[in-house]
């Protein structure tokens, strides 16, 4: 009977132990940094490979959108510092010049961020917006449609 | 009008639970105690709900008829909000959703308090303990009251005072903003908030039991039984409340998924892993005597990562779609969450003498060591999820660096442990206690295992090559194996024993049996749930694409025919959306309109994705981007998920076995204190019996185990 307890004690400790490992290496893995454009120059090369995620405003008219072939393509910057954003899909909506914006992916030596993720920032507190535009004037082309 | 009566039943309610508190420990903890002052106890338990319950109809009658004096009405209420929503609203921000919680908690006490009223009409109401307190079986009740009294103390005192949501707006605004957008886009918003709400603050029950047997000094299999029964209901919520908040988000979202591991998706796993752990441990102890001082740890561990969760969205340290604005009240809840934990651990401490296990393990391969081992296995989920959850804001704090961890940390955590668990699940119920012989593992396994490495092949065999996939589904078919052969053996008894045919047979099994066999039936949920995330997440693919007139996209068996984009104000919102027709293998399936919601509150707007469900697979569209002028073309994002729905039916599932395991029998007639006892010595007697037990289902079972 002792020796059955002892083995049911190694069994658990190297559950345990299993469970640890896996936590441990994942996170050391899976960390992703969240940098602003000033940061990720200031690691390169460091960075080059890493997942990142990557925040600072939508530089004015630098969108290239290929509504045909879905690429996207521009630069996001701060402080003077600029980085070139590619990713492939349709830019969420209210994505525009001078938006704030994050995107995840990977910074590559060639000095392009490619994004899997592109998020428009906004905040979590939903002040009604006093200067925007009528949504239902913007879109007063589409309502006289026959739906 | 309205403010001044909801400020009261909060006041009203305060009281109650002040009552609650000195009349329940008085009359279990002390000598004064009588029936007379537990019935003081009980009474003010009614009397908080019936106060908390004017209080949260005040509110909605203020949220319905649009009363903007109403500082919460003001905040979340808005004239053209559809009269569904402003119902719901009373969860959509902070103050109502605490008011609501209130509410719960004072209706759990009082549903506590009227199960057990008629405990003093027993033989034991008449015998008192040497010291002069009243009889032990009687001293829990009051007690636990007291405990969920304290709590009490802690939320209607936030309504009182931080939380009010009663406040007055003087003059009242003619109009309000409107719930966030987010949570008056979809039906289902009224759906998981409140039965995760349900299944939170039903898990105090648990803890008030444990904290009130620390009080008394009595740690025993009698009152654990009640307090697991507890935990079940309040599991069962915790468990669908976290599905239906997978399908609010797949059905809202647009992203098309379920579960993103997000830190408040996480903050209601944490309770939801340690309550299942107490599920299990808690019958080592009831059979066994062992683990003591465990069960009372994961029933307090429960109720603690409850207010984590709770604090973690209402501080305002995380970013989540589910936070809410930032308050005075997080330092307020962190505080309460450190008393608690010092409290129970001083108690812990100081009841250690009592709480030594009378048993042992006698063999790695029995029943007990095998729910040993699920509890390592769901500790550890529950610290790797907690440590992923929380390693960012320590990060941030020791080095400054903010990070995040992705998804793909939990997923490759989560997989392996989850996996194992499954396993496990086919194990144990197979295992007798204390030991099982060779021979009795190879009948009990045998043919399970078979069916398990064949189903293995088959899907290597029909072409599926990936490690996880081949895994799950041959863990699913070992498990399911050992569910039906349990059902078989448990019929047959049936039918040798009472002549049963095998549909009646089966009824018996729930009716008399039902905590056993409600039990198989939610790892039944359980598999199809593994089953579906498993396939879900191997077979999804998307296509994005821009089409133009009467344009065609194919994904996979699916194909998608555009027609126009089109844009309709609605008193709320304006939505726009696109028209689509989809077709299966050919085959019309009829339009799709995948929208965007602009609501006036918020620049953001709010996709709704367009679903197709079936057995098999569903289809998913979102409307990323449209042309803006003439509708004459928009980007559509396709996903193909195959075999999603079984997540939800899933979901079901385990909530309906939940419901079989927890369904009073002999309703009507409450059981009495003397019929408890008589229960317990029928459980202590097969509990000493021989290794062939777990096959009670051979034998009659015991009159009363079975609650």
């Amino acid at each position: 009977m002792k020796k059955n307890r002892l083995w049911m004690l190694a069994g658990l400790i190297a559950i345990a132990g299993a469970i640890t490992v896996l936590a441990a290496g994942g996170l050391s893995d899976n960390m992703v940094f969240f940098l602003t454009p000033t940061e990720l120059q200031a690691r390169t090369p460091d960075v080059y490979g890493s997942q990142i995620r990557l925040g600072g405003q939508v530089k004015p008219s630098s969108v290239d959108w290929d509504a045909e072939s879905a690429e996207l393509q521009f630069v996001i910057m701060e402080e003077g510092v600029e980085i070139t954003v590619e990713s492939t899909g349709a830019p969420p909506a209210m994505f525009g010049d001078g938006m704030g914006v994050v995107v995840e992916g990977v910074y590559h030596d060639d000095g392009v961020f490619r994004s899997t993720n592109v998020m428009v920032k906004h905040s979590n507190e939903y002040e009604p917006p006093h200067d925007e535009a009528d949504a239902s004037e913007t879109y007063k082309s589409l309502m006289d449609n026959d739906s | 009008m309205l403010s001044t009566l909801g400020y009261a039943s909060a006041v009203g309610a305060l009281l109650g639970a002040a009552i609650m508190t000195i009349a329940g420990f008085r009359a279990g903890l002390s000598r004064g105690g009588d029936e007379f002052t537990a019935t003081i106890a009980r009474r003010a338990a009614y009397f908080a709900f019936f106060a908390m319950t004017a209080g949260m109809l005040a509110m909605e009658v203020a949220l319905l008829t649009h009363d903007f004096s109403v500082d919460y009405v003001a905040r979340v209420g808005s004239i053209e909000t559809p009269t569904y929503y402003t119902a719901i609203s009373l969860w959509s921000s902070l103050d109502g959703s605490i008011l609501f919680w209130g509410w719960i908690l004072a209706g759990y006490g009082a549903l506590f308090a009227f199960t057990r009223r008629r405990e003093w009409n027993g033989p034991e109401a008449r015998t008192r303990a040497p010291d002069g307190r009243i009889a032990a079986g009687l001293r829990m009740t009051p007690v636990v009251t007291a405990v969920i009294g304290t709590v009490g103390l802690f939320f209607f005192g936030l309504l009182v005072g931080p939380s009010n949501p009663f406040g007055l707006i003087d003059p009242a605004p003619a109009n309000g903003p409107g719930p966030n957008p987010l949570l008056q886009n979809h039906p289902l918003m009224g759906l998981h908030p409140p039965m995760l709400y349900f299944g939170f603050v039903g898990m105090t029950v648990p803890f008030a039991f444990a904290i009130a047997g620390l009080l008394i000094g009595n740690v025993e299999a009698r009152w654990l039984r009640d307090a697991r029964r507890w935990t079940i209901g309040a599991w069962a919520f915790l468990t669908m409340g976290i599905i239906g908040g997978g399908w609010w988000s797949y059905e809202v979202l647009g992203w098309g998924g379920a579960w993103a591991w997000d830190p408040v998706e996480n903050a209601s796993f944490l309770p939801w892993l340690t309550a299942t752990a107490f599920l299990h441990s808690a019958m080592v102890q009831e059979r066994r005597g062992m683990l003591k001082t465990w069960n009372l740890t994961l029933m307090i561990s429960t109720f603690l990562l409850v207010l984590f969760g709770t604090f973690l969205t209402r501080s305002g340290i995380i970013d989540s779609v589910h936070a809410f604005a930032d308050g005075p009240i997080g330092p307020i809840f962190f505080g309460y969450i450190a008393f608690v934990l010092i409290v129970s651990m001083v108690l812990i401490g100081w009841r250690a003498n009592r709480l030594h296990a009378p048993g042992q393990i006698e063999a790695a391969a029995s029943r007990e060591s095998a729910f040993i081992v699920n509890n390592l296995l769901l500790v550890g989920f529950t610290f790797t999820v907690l440590l992923g959850t929380l390693f960012p804001l320590i990060v941030e704090a020791v080095r400054g660096d903010r990070i995040s961890v992705g998804a793909p940390y939990f997923d490759m955590v989560a997989t392996p442990i989850g996996l194992a668990l499954l396993f496990l699940m086919g194990i144990g119920p197979a295992l007798p206690w204390r030991r099982a012989s060779g021979e009795k593992i190879k009948k009990a396994f045998l043919v399970a295992t078979g069916i398990g490495v064949a189903a293995g092949v088959a899907a290597f065999l029909l072409g599926i090559r990936q490690f996880y996939p081949i895994v799950t589904i041959a863990a699913a078919a070992f498990v399911m194996t050992t569910i039906v052969e349990e059902f078989a053996k448990g019929v047959r008894a049936r039918r040798r024993i009472a002549g049963r045919s095998v549909g009646g047979a089966l009824v018996d099994l729930f009716t008399r049996n039902g905590r056993r066999y409600g039990g198989y039936v939610v790892h039944v949920g359980v598999v199809v749930i593994a089953l579906a995330i498993s396939v879900s997440w191997t077979w999804k693919f998307e296509r994005e694409g821009t089409l133009r007139d009467g344009q065609r996209m194919a994904i996979g068996d699916y194909e998608i025919e555009f027609v126009d984009v089109w844009a309709t104000q609605e008193a709320q919102r304006v939505v726009i959306g696109s028209t689509v027709n989809a077709y299966r293998n050919g085959r019309p399936l009829g339009e799709m309109r995948p929208r965007m919601n602009i609501y006036p509150s918020n620049p953001q707007p709010i996709a709704t994705p367009a679903v197709k469900s079936s057995l098999t697979s569903d289809l998913y569209l979102t409307l990323m981007a449209f042309d803006e002028a003439e509708g004459s073309h928009a980007t559509i994002r396709a996903i193909v998920n195959p075999g999603i729905v079984w997540l939800w039916i899933g979901g079901l599932i385990m909530g309906l076995g939940s419901l079989i395991s927890i369904w009073p029998r002999g309703v009507g007639r409450s059981r009495s204190a003397g019929e408890a006892l008589l229960a317990d010595t029928a459980a202590a007697v097969t509990s000493t019996g021989p290794a062939t037990e777990s096959e009670a289902a051979d034998e009659p079972e015991p009159a009363g185990v079975g609650t």
